[in-house]
């Protein structure tokens, strides 16, 4: 079943595994001049790339904007609807870094590939294609919500789409990341594994054995850092000695890449490439920098940052980049825009609905799923 | 049957396991080149090459996530830890991921994994390498927790703990390795999860005592014996799910019960032990229920002090004849 690169490849992993290549004497040594390393980062700056050159026909481009658009109106929506105390808990909004999931997802064979991130997981989950009532339903804590009310806002989850989680702990899933890229390379199936994570996790252990792992074992992953420059409160240079994360690669000696957020061409451009590699059991880091437009949380009134940094980033809103390039370029009109924000609009409301009719999950369902063992004896 | 050491019998249990289901593998540190820390996965990466037998980098949170991934992405892990002291190190990868992610994805994942290792003191090894986490690991609802106490059931208890699709915690002892015993040789031979084992049938008092305190518990029951009285010793096997019906059964003939336990015992299987036959067999104790555990403190490394720390037969003895008032 296997091909014949995958053989190869699976060689190079035995030469890692198992020891010194080919048995010979490895003898450490100091070289008498100074060492001078070269780095080269490829960039994928906002704006540089067309939709011809990306292959995407007027129909591509009315889907991703469309898509880009039911994150931003439904996360507004549950914005409203935690005001309303119809969602309760932790919600951390996506607004603004919608580029991120759906030039990511307009990137790999959905339900072929496997995704996993944080739990600012909303957007991602509509990029795969989780439709708007069973994310709405989850917020709600309702029986229909993609985690049957289990996960909330941060834990939504999609097997059919293999979406692996929204995760809550910070930097806690990325190795779990680097072992489902470990399966598709184990059953030689060719999926890889987009493991997402802010940049906040940088800080986080796990983060850099990931990386090593994923590198030393030649894993089909692609890390990608959404820099949206704070975690929290904290900017990043207030935490990081290095803040120019995609260099991190280098000490992994995987390649990396900066790409700009804030416009989905670049990031599909971008991602484009590096699942490739993946493909070729090449992992790789991408630093995405985005933003997000609201606090932290729904408690978090942001006063760490200035109302001019903020309304500097929407002016690059990803969303209003690709409706004028789409103007520009006769692509489309301002009706069929407004119409499809409309259709948009009446899609998140609906959602909205059938959250409120979906039932609470039944008492008894405490007790399920816990365990795969159908009997386990709880303790009373 | 065969007589076979410890470390040997997990080593067929892992061996039987993999040649049975492609999408088992065995990764930890030194399992492959080096055969293993304490030798269990001997000749195993000769046997099964580096695609299923992994070394790997001192990255215990690392490995164990990645394990825990490739449970998601519908692989068989067994993750080897080198001592369970340094599962701490992986601690969020186990109790948030390994025991979580099925019940906050509604059942859409399964996680069949084993975390498996040597467990509790081996010695003077000191505190960082000395603790018992059945305890611990037995805490979270999502894990399974077993500790075998000789090579026959820990081959069985292996075996079902790699077929089974939730995570198993699987606890090993340093000291145990060299074990000899009897071992059944067959592939099918399943010790099923939860289910404890009367180790020898007695009337007077019920010692309730699992992996290296089972042996504790015999050697009581042996001097017990010479004096007349006799005890029945229950090795639970499994920690979480607990077999507490066979205990409950034992105390109903007994009417007494002493619990040896390696763990600290604040908030520990042995204090979880007492109050649930308190709850379920309290008309039938003719005596408190007492425990010999190591002590409230971290362990030490003074020959005179983690002997005095550790839970001893002596203690055990003097703790079986007060609950029968014939001390
Ligand atoms: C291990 C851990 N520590 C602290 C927290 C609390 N916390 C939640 S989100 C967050 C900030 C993370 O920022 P980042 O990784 O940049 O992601 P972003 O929120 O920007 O998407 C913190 C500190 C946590 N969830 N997990
Ligand atoms: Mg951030």
């Amino acid at each position: 079943m296997a091909s014949k690169t995958r053989k190869k490849q699976q060689a190079t992993q035995v030469d890692q595994a198992a020891g010194q290549p080919n048995g010979q004497v490895v003898q450490l040594q100091v070289p008498s001049k100074p060492i001078h390393f070269e780095q080269t980062f490829e960039t994928y700056p906002a704006g540089a790339y067309t939709h011809e050159e990306l292959g995407l026909s007027r129909e591509d481009l009315l889907a991703i904007y469309r898509n880009m658009l039911l994150q931003r109106r439904f996360e507004e929506r549950a914005a409203q609807m935690y005001g309303k105390q119809k969602i309760a808990g932790f919600l951390h909004l996506y607004i603004g870094e919608e580029a991120v999931s759906t030039g990511a997802a307009w990137s790999i064979k959905i339900g072929h590939d496997s995704v996993i991130t944080a739990y600012r997981d909303h957007g991602i989950a509509l990029a795969l294609g989780m439709t708007a009532n069973e994310c709405m339903a989850e917020l709600f804590g309702k029986i229909d919500g993609c985690s049957r009310g289990k996960g909330g806002s941060m834990h939504f989850f999609k097997a059919e789409k293999k979406f692996f989680g929204g995760h809550g702990i910070v930097g806690g899933h990325v190795p779990l990341g680097v072992g489902i890229a470990f399966a598709h390379k184990y059953k030689e199936d060719g999926g890889v594994c987009l493991t997402f994570f802010g940049d906040g996790a940088m800080g986080q252990g796990t983060v850099h054995e990931s990386m090593n792992l994923a590198a030393l074992y030649k894993l089909p992953v692609v890390f990608i850092i959404e820099n949206n420059q704070y975690a929290m409160g904290t900017a990043v240079w207030r935490a990081f000695a290095n803040t120019e994360f995609y260099r991190y690669a280098a000490n992994y000696n995987m390649p990396g890449a900066l790409v700009d957020g804030m416009d989905v061409f670049s990031v599909m451009k971008a991602l484009r490439k590096y699942v490739a590699l993946a493909r070729e059991y090449q992992p790789s880091v991408l630093e995405v920098r985005t933003y997000r437009y609201r606090g932290h949380s729904m408690s978090d009134p942001a006063k760490y940052r200035t109302k001019e940094e903020l309304e500097a980033k929407k002016k690059e809103d990803p969303i209003i980049r690709l409706k004028s390039y789409m103007l520009q370029h006769g692509l489309s009109t301002n009706e069929e825009l407004d119409a499809i924000d409309a259709d948009v609009k009446k899609e998140v409301q609906a959602s909205v609905e059938f959250a409120e009719k979906s039932p609470l999950p039944p008492l008894e369902s405490i007790y399920e799923d816990v365990y795969a063992q159908p009997d386990y004896p709880f303790l009373a | 049957m065969a007589i076979m050491q410890f470390r040997e019998a997990i080593r067929a249990a892992m061996i039987e396991e993999m040649e049975r289901d492609e999408r088992v593998f065995l990764i930890g540190e030194e399992v492959g080149q080096y055969d293993g820390a304490y030798k269990v996965s001997e000749g195993m990466l000769k046997r099964f090459g580096p695609k299923r037998v992994i070394d790997t980098p001192i990255s215990e949170a690392g490995f164990a996530g990645l394990g825990i991934g490739a449970a998601l992405n519908g692989l068989r892990p067994i993750v080897e830890f080198m001592t369970f002291n340094f599962s701490f190190v992986a601690f969020d990868q186990l109790v948030n991921n390994a025991a979580k992610i099925r019940y906050m994805s509604g059942g859409q994942f399964k996680i069949p994994i084993v975390f498996r290792g040597p467990n509790g003191a081996a010695g003077q090894l000191a505190a960082t390498h000395s603790t018992s986490t059945e305890s611990v690991y037995s805490y979270f609802p999502g894990l399974k927790v077993v500790a075998p106490s000789n090579p026959d059931d820990a081959k069985g208890l292996l075996k079902s703990a790699i077929r089974d699709d939730d995570p198993v915690i699987f606890l090993e002892s340093e000291l145990m390795y060299s074990m000899r015993g009897e071992v059944n040789e067959d592939p099918e031979y399943l010790i099923p999860l939860g289910k404890a084992r009367i180790a020898r049938e007695g009337e007077d008092v019920t010692i309730v005592a699992h992996s290296k305190s089972y042996w504790i518990a015999l050697e009581v029951a042996d001097r017990l014996a010479e004096e007349g009285y006799s005890a029945e010793v229950i090795d639970p096997r499994t920690i979480r799910p607990f077999d507490f019906d066979t205990v409950v059964q034992s105390i109903k003939k007994t009417n007494r019960c002493v619990i040896i336990d390696e763990s600290n015992p604040f908030a520990s299987v042995s204090s979880e032990v007492a109050f649930q036959v308190q709850q379920r067999a309290f008309d039938y104790l003719d005596a408190p229920v007492l425990r010999v555990t190591a002590k409230d403190t971290p362990a030490p490394y003074a020959k005179n002090l983690i002997e005095y720390y550790m839970p001893s037969a002596d203690a055990a003895y003097e703790a079986c004849k007060k609950v029968m008032y014939v001390d």
